[in-house]
């Protein structure tokens, strides 16, 4: 069945790109050592150095505001071209009214855009590029705003408390000829694979465990690049960089062998062992620090993994518009380096594990 | 429950737009429509570019209702670099000591919720010390 239809990739009839991407960071960073001293003795081999944490007044809205303001001072255009502003994420701080009005009136965007809340795990972000590339791409607007963005839960004590992380990124979508990064074309591999799940009103997600590797996050993204690149006809060699999903250290470095990428492709977009997992951020924030170092003319791959589950494959080819675009908002390593180390008891309270009443 | 009076608020609050006048070009903050400076009438809108440096500042340890989340936090006059000065939270210090004098811009954060955990969130502008590159 798979195999009879041969054009799996997507690409608009109208040539799309990134115009302007913004990163964010919170200040705040909980070492891996920290949760495993209360929760395991200080015994447990730690996933990743340290994650980062939001502040006690920072959500999704407000990152995203941040973000997207960067995105925007990198695109330089008038707010109010912007036709579509899409959130992904899976930590709305809203179950009913959107994410997405806040951060369209906050940049003066509104009133006439799109504005919706995209979820799919760690894949929304992705998910709300691909839909900004097409109604860019159709024509129906020339600019579309879209950002992936988490404060991500984990249980105390479980294995995600000790990645969960908070950032990610936001992209402006534009026309071809504008832009400073071309889309070569995206492949999406979707499943009903349940790896990882939060029911409603839950404050926390349950996972499957081992299952979350095999099955769910290394099947759907081989087959993701591995479809992307047949039908590019291009090979890992080609490529200068490559940027994973990256729930932890192990699985994108472990992906990226399995594929036939090598560390010097995959270095720079590896942020993980900094900042943990920004779940629907995570491949989105690993590109815009890419972006920061690639040069006029580098090809890059960055492939999504969300739970439940999928992966968006989608190719880059950068333009001469980098260098002057990118000095024109904060990088991604400056906020990496905007750092202020916390301990549990500070972490605890600034995530409201604390009730009061 | 203050929806209209928060939801009126949103464009000074969340991007700290004001007005600049006409006649004389005083930069305005909140707006208010007459310019303090020349008394002419001054409705033109300006988005301030949220940079300036602290003024004075003092730390909030009993807090008023709505904000006991979030103690110990301070508070500054904050005075832009277009003229006014506003007052607001600051937030992100970190380990850095807040003095007057001190670079700070703006971003926009959780003011409070409106009521408990099922009221509204209220977003508007905070200060935080410069981040350079």
């Amino acid at each position: 069945m798979e195999n009879k239809i041969k054009a799996k990739m997507m690409k608009p009839s109208r040539p799309v790109g990134i115009i302007g991407y913004g990163a964010y960071v919170p200040r705040y960073r909980l070492p891996a050592s920290e949760v495993s001293r209360i929760w395991r003795g200080g015994l447990q081999l730690e996933p990743i150095q340290e994650k980062s944490v939001p502040g006690i007044d920072e959500d999704v809205v407000t990152m995203s505001v941040e973000a997207s303001r960067n995105a925007l001072m990198r695109a330089d255009i008038d707010s109010q071209e912007i036709r579509a502003v899409w959130v992904g994420s899976e930590s709305h701080p809203y179950a009913v009214k959107p994410s997405s009005t806040i951060v369209a009136e906050a940049l003066g965007i509104t009133p006439y855009t799109q504005a919706a809340d995209f979820e799919f795990a760690c894949k929304a972000g992705s998910e709300a590029i691909v839909a900004a590339m097409a109604l860019v791409g159709s024509k129906m607007g020339n600019y579309a705003l879209a950002v992936g963005m988490d404060t991500a839960q984990g249980k105390p004590g479980d294995a995600l408390e000790y990645t969960a992380a908070a950032g990610g990124a936001a992209f402006i979508i534009g026309p071809a000829n504008e832009s400073l990064a071309e889309i070569e074309g995206v492949l999406s591999y979707v499943t009903d694979t349940p790896d990882f799940w939060r029911r409603e009103n839950q404050k926390y997600p349950e996972h499957g465990g081992r299952f979350t590797g095999q099955p769910a996050y290394f099947k759907h993204i081989v087959n993701s690049v591995t479809g992307l690149l047949a039908e590019l006809e291009t090979t890992p060699e080609d490529y200068d960089f490559v940027v994973f999903h990256q729930p932890n250290t192990k699985f994108p470095k472990r992906v990226a062998k399995d594929l036939g990428f090598s560390a010097s492709q995959f270095k720079t977009g590896l942020l993980s062992p900094r900042i943990g997992n920004t779940y629907a951020g995570s491949s989105l924030i690993g590109l815009t620090a890419v972006l920061d170092q690639a040069k006029s003319g580098n090809r890059i791959l960055m492939a999504s993994f969300g739970s439940g589950a999928g992966s968006d494959a989608i190719s880059f080819k950068v333009t001469d518009q980098i260098l002057e675009r990118r000095s024109k908002a904060l990088t991604t390593e400056d906020y990496l380096n905007r750092r202020t180390q916390i301990d549990y008891a500070e972490y605890v309270r600034m995530r409201g594990k604390i009730t009061l009443k | 429950m203050d929806i209209p009076r928060h939801w009126r608020l949103n464009k000074q609050r969340y991007a700290l737009t004001g007005e600049v006048c006409p006649h004389c070009n005083a930069k305005i903050f909140p707006p208010r429509d007459v310019c303090p400076e020349c008394g002419d009438e001054a409705k033109t809108e300006f988005e301030f570019s949220g940079k300036g440096e602290i003024y004075s500042f003092t730390d909030i340890y009993n807090a008023p209702e709505g904000f006991e989340e979030t103690i110990p936090y301070t508070v500054a006059l904050v005075k832009l670099d277009e003229g006014p000065l506003v007052t607001a939270q600051l937030t992100d210090i970190g380990d850095q000591n807040v003095e007057i004098g001190m670079p700070v811009e703006m971003i926009t954060r959780k003011i409070r919720s409106d009521g408990d955990e099922r009221g509204l969130l209220v977003y508007g502008y905070k200060f935080r010390p410069l981040v350079t590159a």
